[in-house]
């Protein structure tokens, strides 16, 4: 109960003030360490903030001081209700060498469905190419009409022009490769909020188009080209989807959150920094896949050696495996090893 | 769709933020998408230039440029500005966590990378759709990441020195009287007063005398001030004084300093 409200303000009002300038502290320097009785004093503030509150609630004329003291309370409760980690400065290399796999694996079971709905995908594909010659126009989305034309004559041409038909325009293709391709990622995991069917559906129709290419390169007898073609980017790219699509499952898991009696929110709550991670080792995947297909994949027989590219593809696969499913850290958690 | 979302503290307080509608969300975006343009036109700018040197390293730092900034934008300024973009300034918007905690990176992060989805078919269908039929506003976007865009309306008061000026109230001999009606009338009662008297003059001259007979019987029985303070008032002007007494206080100078309520809606 207020009776004298000039005198209250006079007398709280250091407390507010002292209660702001260690909020605008912690705000400017989410990682600083504090001592416990700065913690202390802090609690203490917001507590009586609190009850200060509580007694200005129910004052008919001061709304303007209702309100301050309702911001003050709302920015202290964010600090001190806060129980997620704070976390550490942000290390990329770090992160990239020892979060990104982490993840990775922790995740792993999302990774596998995502790579099932992968190679079911190509096989319908491929065998849509097989048994109906028609299925490639159909399917084919307008972008890829340089795929329609027969594969033999596109070998035919490639090894027989004199100039690459990117060149003086690689650093650009590269660009517009990753532009691209992180945007379909991005998209393939954030359609994850469709409980998981809208990921589904992207990746199956992204390994549709990739299994009527590789199958109509192979019946046309195409596959060395064809190797050697795709596999120094796509061994990266072609992941790179996967793991935004296991994203998108891990997503769309925690959305209908059987066999998981947490809340929504919490299960929300605890996949974020997960995503956050995949997307992040998603994105720096892509751009080498970009650069390596602009700079390298366009080039063909007799400039290179297709065998050379494959041995490229083949060893940039297996390093990728040793990283994501191997690679271990000294300071990796027991668990994540488990 | 509430308009509110209410916080209570473990410790029994209460405190509410106003959720932002889909039609003021649409407006800051509208002014993100201009400081989007803008950049990117400034980085096609620097990329002519780059041109001289190349001009295939000039179009794949334009297109990475377009790409960054369209993406990142969104990310970098409300992770900066805690909750805010340029667009969700002008109009008094912020991204807050849902529970009220410390918004994280990662929630920041979210919302906007589900922006593409939320964009679907095209001019936010999705996320427009979902924002008017979820309980807080909340695109897709929001949705997954925890968070509410909240709008901190700003506090317009009543000019009160126009509308009371040039009175003298009787009612402020007596300050024990004026503590105990400032301290029993509730919030609600005394807008209703304040609102009374702001649109008097729209009301009939009958439905005048009624309501503010209504409203100084009311507020009478909560407070009964001596009769030689209220002899021959009329009840319109018995209310004038009330409002007086509970809106005007001798205490505007140790109010908060402009500077902290500049930062109310935090």
């Amino acid at each position: 109960m207020i009776i004298d409200l000039h005198r209250f303000i006079a007398a709280e009002r250091p407390g507010w003030t002292e209660l702001e300038r260690m909020l605008e502290r912690l705000e400017a320097d989410p990682y600083r360490q504090i001592p416990l009785e700065e913690v202390q004093r802090f609690h203490l503030l917001y507590q009586k903030v609190s009850a200060d509150l509580g007694r200005v609630a129910t004052f008919a004329s001061e709304p303007e001081l209702k309100r301050y003291l309702e911001s003050l309370t709302a920015r202290a409760y964010g600090e001190i209700h806060e129980t997620r980690e704070r976390g550490s400065r942000f290390r990329p290399v770090h992160w990239f060498a020892v979060e990104f796999p982490r993840v990775f694996r922790k995740q792993f079971g999302a990774f596998l469905v995502s790579l099932i709905i992968t190679i079911v995908g190509m096989l319908f594909g491929g065998f849509a190419v097989a048994l109906d010659e028609d299925a490639k126009e159909a399917i084919l989305p307008g972008q890829f009409s340089h795929l329609l034309n027969d594969p033999a004559k596109r070998v035919a041409e490639e090894e027989k022009a004199k100039h690459n038909r990117i060149e003086g325009k690689h650093s650009y293709f590269a660009s517009a490769l990753m532009a691209n391709n992180i945007r379909v990622s991005i998209f393939t995991l954030g359609l994850g909020v469709t409980f998981g069917v809208g990921t589904i559906i992207e990746l199956f129709y992204n390994a549709v188009l990739l299994g009527m290419v590789i199958v109509d390169y192979a019946l046309a007898g195409q596959t060395i080209f064809m190797l050697g073609w795709l596999m120094p980017h796509g061994v990266i790219e072609i992941p790179a989807i996967l793991i935004a699509g296991q994203g998108g499952l891990v997503l769309g898991k925690a959305l209908i959150g059987r066999g998981d009696r947490a809340p929504l929110a919490a299960r929300l709550r605890a996949i974020g920094p997960d995503l956050m991670t995949l997307i992040f080792g998603v994105t720096v995947m892509l751009v080498w896949a970009g650069v390596i297909e602009s700079f390298l994949s366009q080039y063909h027989e007799p400039a290179i050696r297709y065998w050379q590219k494959i041995a490229f593809g083949t060893v940039e696969l297996a390093a990728l495996i040793w990283f994501l499913g191997f690679k271990r850290s000294a300071t990796e958690p027991e668990d994540a090893k488990a | 769709m509430n308009s509110e979302l209410k916080i209570q503290t473990p410790e029994g307080i209460t405190f509410s933020f106003q959720l932002a509608g889909p039609i003021l969300r649409c407006l800051a975006w509208i002014v993100d998408l201009l400081v989007i343009v803008v950049i990117s036109q400034g980085l096609g700018t620097l990329g002519q230039i780059a041109g001289v040197i190349s001009r295939d390293l000039a179009m794949a730092v334009a297109t990475i440029g377009y790409f960054v900034v369209s993406i990142g934008y969104g990310v970098a300024t409300e992770w900066a500005w805690r909750g805010q973009t340029i667009g969700k300034r002008l109009l008094r918007l912020r991204v807050m966590d849902v529970q009220g905690l410390r918004l994280q990176f990662h929630q920041v992060l979210l919302r906007n990378l589900l922006r593409f989805v939320d964009m679907l078919p095209g001019l936010y269908l999705v996320g427009g759709l979902a924002c008017l039929v979820s309980r807080r506003a909340q695109r897709l976007g929001d949705f997954a990441a925890n968070t509410v865009v909240v709008h901190s309306a700003k506090y317009t008061e009543p000019d009160l020195d126009q509308l009371l000026a040039g009175k003298f109230n009787s009612l402020r001999q007596f300050p024990h009287l004026e503590a105990r009606l400032r301290q029993r009338v509730p919030p609600a009662e005394a807008r209703l007063a304040l609102q009374a008297l702001v649109r008097r003059d729209e009301l009939d001259p009958a439905a005048r005398v009624e309501l503010f007979a209504e409203l100084a019987e009311h507020f009478k029985s909560v407070v009964t001030f001596p009769p030689e303070a209220v002899e021959a008032m009329p009840d319109e002007q018995y209310i004038r004084n009330v409002v007086d007494l509970l809106f005007r206080t001798r205490t505007i100078q140790v109010k908060p300093a402009p500077r902290e309520l500049a930062s109310v809606g935090g």
